[in-house]
């Protein structure tokens, strides 16, 4: 479906703006927003282009620059903290090979941190993509990332 | 032992949430039934009566909130419903359990809402990050359209409501009522100024009732079985059960549903007691925008008014267990944090405030020697950012301070 297409199955009020962003970042295979994507947006909905863009800047889950095909987010609110995860960052950097915040060389995996994800039941936890894991330990971790590697190849 | 009082959640584990006759046979939209028999004056009446008060943290009665929103601007053309669903307070992840395990109930409460402030369109903002509650929802909103309880002429009657979706994008602040209007707006999640509240000048310019998920969840239950049921459940003034969500060091971390009134030492028991035996510490009470408090606190009953009265809160019922072994310092240090991250920038007591407020809690951690000097700075630092801060935001951070200020630091 071409971008244009898939902003049109969206009735053309301002309200849907955030549904109309959701839908063109998660069919993007970098998980962002592209300039002529939000330009597109702008027109359709007629907003200007500096209303978008400043939307499309302002939420966390929106990003203006490409991202891994596997976006990680992991939660570092407080009782992921009291659970630990800050023992388990440098465990999912080092698998990775790269910081928080930064994309592997492959363009695999962007890893990123976030504020609770309402799964604190079993904390600490990550997203990555719509997908949630809980229970983070240094073994689910490496097998979490074995795994989507594994299907790449 | 005390056991559970599951009323909100009573069919959650036991229905197929995305099988509509599953809910129906669970006496499912019989509130709406009721409703609809019912002159919207005497719904919010009897909600009113019932004394259901805001599940989304400020407790607010919901029956009063319905009535202003019904009362004012009759000459506007449209009046809105809007379900706030955007759970974003660290530890709280009660609406997402009712999300997930009995989408209808919700909506049949927000259907119940639209009648009685006589709206025809309402939206449900619904935090980007829960897929499965997204799609539950989704669910049960299409299975609703089909069976008539929403569209056109619902059940029979000439009572018409639509519902839709809107995904938040991460922003913890687009749960603050007002911001989510304007972020519902299509705009930045930056709030409004209040007054006006939405039941003035709400989305679009329309009167407009905000309530929470679990809210709304407790509508159809008290129209089915009547306001006297209700108040009997709970205590004097505070009336129905709450979801709290347990989290930390527990052993069976997770939601549960109790009457108003149960202590805290009665939900640590409940959650299976302190994980691996540990000596209890602290509790964090409503999340970061919550109060932390120790354990001379474990026998206060948890009700609006009486943590009020104590300096504490119940807020979204989080309920965040620390251990002997975890640093009050690291958690508050964790709450400041978040607070600088989702501070919207717009107004500079908060802009500035959040970022001081953790420089300083750093100080702290790393062992400042004047101790004591140091917290009362920041104490005076989140006293101005609450009396000068343009929204609740900024507001929030001299709660966990405070708190944690009187039960441990200044010791
Ligand atoms: C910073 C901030 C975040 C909030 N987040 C939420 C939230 O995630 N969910 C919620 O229901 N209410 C939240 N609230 C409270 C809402 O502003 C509002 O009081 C609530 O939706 C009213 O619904 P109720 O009367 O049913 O509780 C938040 C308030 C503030 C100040
Ligand atoms: S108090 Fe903070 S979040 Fe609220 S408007 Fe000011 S800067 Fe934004
Ligand atoms: S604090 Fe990490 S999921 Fe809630």
């Amino acid at each position: 479906m071409s971008t244009q297409e898939l902003i049109r199955q969206f009735d053309p009020g301002q309200d849907n703006l955030l549904n109309i962003l959701h839908a063109l970042q998660n069919t993007h295979p970098q998980n962002y927003l592209t300039e002529e994507a939000l330009e597109e947006t702008a027109r359709y909905l007629k907003m200007t282009k500096a209303a978008v863009f400043g939307v499309a800047g302002y939420y966390s889950m929106f990003s203006l620059k490409p991202r891994g095909r596997h976006v990680i987010r992991i939660c570092i609110s407080p009782v992921c903290e009291i659970m630990k995860v800050n023992s388990m960052i440098p465990v999912i950097e080092g698998v990775l090979g790269i910081k928080t915040g930064e994309t592997t060389n492959d363009g695999l995996f962007t890893l990123e941190t976030a504020e609770c994800l309402g799964q604190c039941q079993e904390a600490p936890s990550m997203m990555i993509n719509d997908k949630v894991f809980n229970n983070l330990s240094e073994e689910k971790i490496r097998e979490v990332i074995t795994r989507i590697r594994s299907k790449k190849s | 032992m005390i056991q559970e009082t599951r009323i909100v959640l009573k069919n959650a584990g036991k229905i197929d949430p995305e099988n509509i006759d599953d809910y129906l046979k669970a006496g499912g939209y019989e509130g709406l039934r009721k409703a609809l028999s019912m002159r919207p004056v005497e719904v919010i009446d009897e909600l009113l009566e019932a004394g259901l008060r805001g599940r989304g943290g400020a407790g607010f009665s919901t029956g009063m909130k319905q009535r202003f929103t019904s009362e004012s601007c009759l000459r506007c053309p449209q009046r809105y419903v809007v379900v706030n669903a955007d759970e974003g307070e660290p530890g709280t992840f009660k609406d997402r359990v009712i999300m997930e395990q009995d989408p209808h109930l919700y909506l049949e409460g927000t259907i119940i809402a639209a009648w009685a402030i006589q709206a025809t369109k309402g939206y449900i903002y619904l935090r980007g990050e829960y897929t499965d509650s997204i799609k539950k929802t989704k669910k049960a909103i299409e299975d609703a359209y089909e069976r008539g309880y929403l569209g056109k002429n619902i059940m029979g009657s000439d009572f018409s409501f639509d519902v839709e979706i809107r995904l938040g994008a991460g922003s913890y602040l687009c749960g603050e009522e007002l911001t989510m209007l304007e972020s519902l707006e299509g705009k930045r999640g930056t709030p409004r100024i209040k007054p006006p509240f939405p039941a003035e000048k709400g989305l679009f310019s329309m009167p407009t009732l905000v309530n929470n998920v679990e809210t709304l969840a407790n509508a159809p239950l008290i129209l089915s079985k009547g306001k006297a049921w209700y108040q009997g459940i709970g205590t004097k003034r505070s009336h129905g059960t709450k979801i709290f969500t347990i989290s930390g060091q527990v052993n069976k971390p997770g939601h549960y549903e109790l009457p108003m009134g149960v202590t805290l030492e009665d939900l640590i028991g409940l959650a299976g007691g302190m994980r691996g035996g540990r000596p209890f510490k602290a509790a964090l009470l409503g999340g970061a925008a919550g109060t932390f408090v120790d354990s001379s606190m474990l026998k206060e009953r948890m009700t609006y008014d009486n943590l009020k009265e104590k300096g504490a809160t119940l807020g979204s019922g989080a309920v965040i267990i620390m251990a002997a072994e975890d640093s009050v310092e690291q958690i508050l240090h964790n709450c400041l944090r978040f607070f600088r991250h989702e501070s919207c920038g717009k107004c500079v007591p908060c802009r500035t405030g959040t970022t001081i407020l953790v420089k300083r809690s750093e100080q702290l951690l790393s062992g400042h020697s004047d101790r004591k000097t140091l917290v009362q700075q920041m104490l005076r630092e989140s006293e101005m950012m609450a009396a000068t801060s343009l929204c609740p935001l900024g507001q929030s951070p001299i709660l966990p301070l405070k708190s944690a200020a009187r039960y441990f630091l200044e010791h």
